[in-house]
């Protein structure tokens, strides 16, 4: 590298400026707090929050500390982060696909779901899936069971939990489930690189991850039973359910808009990505004698992925940080619970902001990592 | 090297831009509010998003209400027109966040009167203009009469970051029943989700209650149960730092209680210039220097009550003529069997 001082003073001067400047805004800031008798510090994360939650993954409730209740907003963010990518990826991927269909009618439906959704604001569409849902089902009594154990109603999915016993026993065959998949699907290549044999490995797969756990059923003392949810009655017109496991309406209704708005950005992703393969590609994959399935896999996909993965993650990071806004509808992520209420009941703000703008640049920056790891994977690799 | 500083200079200058704004902000002066407030030309007053009887606009725009009547008698006094106020809607998050940053110089919006929040976060509450105390709402056919036949499980939809958060923790644990809170930012949410069945109870302060009973698809379906759980004394909020504004906005409050008690009202505030009795005297500006203290004319309280009113008028106007609670309650005078007691103006 040729390093000249001309070309490196600006930076140097630059990055002082940038010092200099946050400095000083920090400075200005903390004599302005002083002038109005506001003191700064993070000391108020021990104390007791005195506030309940409505729904929490770890054990909480209002005797638990500050820095507890952030964790809870912290969890929950990252669960609707998480099962809204998994939606958005599905829908995404389904409805890209279906985009270039040549079937007319499921093109079109692609392409109007796709320019239907993305064109109405976010926030619009969670109060509509929100308000519009809640208004729509029904209350606890009047509720019909679906499939005599699910319970949709304005109170949430009731759905049976899983009573397990021995669950550890479970999740270890799993595990050698999984590594024993990754074994033979190594050796399996060796054998078609080596001596041009191939192995079923798809349905081994599927044989192995069903067959061990099953055995732990027999053998391994594992059992699982459901608790179901029973409806009770509190007074007149207030009902509840006992037993089983209520997912409240708030994250049902998040889930769903983030999802549905997601996908389909993640489908124009898909699309443009599979597009972006020529047609002789699979042309020349045809001529030499490959199966739709294996010119899809083995030719299309693997290029496709290269152009879908880094847009594709911008929608992820979009996705996790449009979650924030949960607050509108009482959904008790880290906006709510964190710079919501704990915000207004300590007064902290410029402490409760920062903490929050860090995590969210966290799980935003962890995602990007991840992302560009897969990227730097399935990227090209010259030999 | 011209390119390097050409950069340089540009640089400077972003900088000095920088300080310049600044610099002026850090000076203190005595009562900056108020000179700030007269050279502006308007009070900045900081409400609510829409709690009738309190603070509330009409399609026009025209606030009314309790706590916007506090901001016009600050106004009268400062700037001799009540109606030279600006006001901010606020969530109940932004509120104090506005205040502190000097976005607003009164906070009037149903705030209950704390320690944690008069000591800790360069807050000064300077007075109580409602009394208030959380009470629940719910549906009249539910079969709940009282908060005692509340069970586990039950859901509570209310407002996040009040002290109706804590206060329903520390109510339904020392009864011992396990509920599910359902907390919005706006009010208009709460009572949406209430409405359409999502919570077997709304809570939250019962003149709040009252007002918003209103906005429901079937204000007759809904009672309030005669329970109540906390003290909320609600009043205006100052920034720390500036006695003499706070002591403005103290005294404006307390000159609209105490004219009622001597019954000095808008329509004959003029004539009591000639009362026998010195208080009166002294609260219409006939006699005394009381508004000297804060650097203003002696007019002050005669302008407040003459624009907005006594507190019995602003009460009736806003609050038991538009049905939200007719009867006053704890909010009469200490002398008619209220807690409505204030120091006297001399």
């Amino acid at each position: 590298m040729n390093i000249r001082p001309n070309k490196i003073l600006p930076q140097i001067i630059a990055l002082l400026a940038v010092i200099l400047v946050f400095g000083f805004l920090t400075y200005n800031a903390q004599v302005n707090m002083d002038n109005r008798g506001i003191e700064f510090g993070f000391g108020f994360l021990t104390q007791e929050s005195s506030f309940d939650v409505q729904f929490s993954l770890i054990d909480y409730d209002g005797s638990h500390s500050y820095a507890r209740a952030y964790l809870v907003g912290l969890l929950n963010t990252l669960l609707v982060a998480f099962i809204g990518i998994i939606l958005s990826t599905i829908l995404g991927v389904i409805v890209g696909i279906a985009r270039l269909s040549p079937n007319y009618l499921i093109e079109r439906t692609a392409a109007w779901y796709v320019e239907f959704f993305r064109n109405i604001p976010l926030l619009l569409q969670i109060f509509f899936w929100y308000f519009a849902a809640l208004r729509a089902l029904p209350l606890p009594q009047d509720t019909e069971p679906m499939f005599g154990v699910f319970f949709l109603t304005i109170k949430g999915l009731f759905v049976p939990r899983f009573v397990w016993e021995n669950l550890d026993i479970f999740f270890y065959s799993i595990i050698a489930a999984i590594i024993s998949i990754i074994v033979i699907r190594n050796y399996a290549r060796k054998l078609q690189e080596n001596e041009g044999k191939q192995l079923p490995v798809f349905y081994i797969s599927i044989g192995l991850f069903i067959i061990l756990p099953l055995l732990t059923f027999l053998v391994g003392g594992v059992s699982l039973n459901f608790s179901i949810p029973e409806l009770e009655q509190m007074s007149n017109t207030s009902f509840k359910y006992k037993g089983g496991l209520g997912i409240p309406p708030e994250l049902i209704a998040l889930t769903l808009a983030l999802g549905l708005y997601t996908a389909t950005f993640i489908a124009e992703c898909v699309r443009a990505g599979i597009q972006g393969i020529s047609k002789g590609q699979k042309e020349a994959a045809a001529s030499i004698g490959l199966t739709p399935n294996q010119i899809l896999k083995l030719v299309i996909m693997p290029q496709a992925l290269r152009i879908i993965i880094p847009p594709t993650t911008n929608q992820y990071l979009n996705l996790t940080k449009n979650s924030s806004l949960a607050a509108a509808i009482a959904y008790p992520d880290l906006v709510l619970i964190f710079a919501g209420t704990a915000l207004m009941q300590t007064g902290r703000a410029i402490e409760i902001v920062s903490i929050t703008m860090l995590t969210y640049l966290s799980i935003s920056l962890s995602i990007s990592v991840l992302m560009n790891w897969y990227n730097k994977k399935i990227a090209i690799k010259e030999k | 090297m011209f390119k390097l500083i050409k950069q340089l200079t540009s640089l400077a200058a972003v900088v000095a831009v920088l300080f310049a704004f600044t610099t002026e902000s850090m000076a203190a002066k005595k009562s900056k509010t108020l000179k700030n407030t007269q050279k502006k030309g308007f009070v900045r007053c900081g409400v609510s998003q829409g709690l009738p009887g309190f603070s509330n606009a009409d399609a026009a725009g025209n606030w009314t209400g309790v706590d916007v009547d506090v901001c016009r008698a600050v106004a009268a006094a400062v700037l001799g027109d009540a109606n030279k106020v600006k006001f901010t809607p606020l969530s109940a998050k932004e509120r104090f966040t506005a205040l502190t940053s000097g976005e607003i110089d009164i906070l009037s919006r149903n705030t209950t009167w704390t320690l944690s929040r008069d000591a800790d976060i360069g807050l000064t509450f300077v007075g109580v203009n409602f009394y208030d105390g959380q009470g629940f709402m719910v549906r009249k056919n539910s079969g709940y009469s009282s908060v005692n036949d509340f069970k586990n499980g039950i859901s509570a939809c209310t407002n996040l970051g009040t002290t109706t958060e804590l206060n329903m923790r520390d109510f339904f644990n020392s009864k011992g029943i396990s509920y599910e809170p359902v907390t919005f930012e706006k009010a208009d949410e709460v009572v949406a989700a209430y409405d359409a069945g999502r919570c077997d109870t709304y809570t939250t302060d019962k003149s709040g209650l009252a007002a918003q009973r209103i906005k429901l698809s079937a204000p007759d379906d809904h009672i309030v149960l005669p329970e109540t759980i906390s003290k909320e004394p609600l009043g205006p909020v100052v920034r720390q730092g500036d006695s003499v504004w706070e002591d403005i906005v103290r005294w404006s409050l307390n000159v609209m209680i105490e004219a009622e008690e001597y019954g000095v009202n808008s329509a004959n505030a003029d004539s009591m210039k000639t009362s026998d009795n010195p208080a009166v005297k002294r609260l219409v500006g006939a006699e005394g220097e009381l508004g000297a203290a804060f650097g203003l004319d002696n007019e002050w309280s005669l302008r407040i009550i003459k624009q907005v009113g006594n507190y019995g008028e602003s009460y009736k106007r806003n609050i038991a003529d538009t049905g939200i609670l007719p009867d006053r309650g704890p909010n009469e005078l200490w002398t008619k069997g209220g807690i409505l007691y204030v120091p006297p103006a001399r």
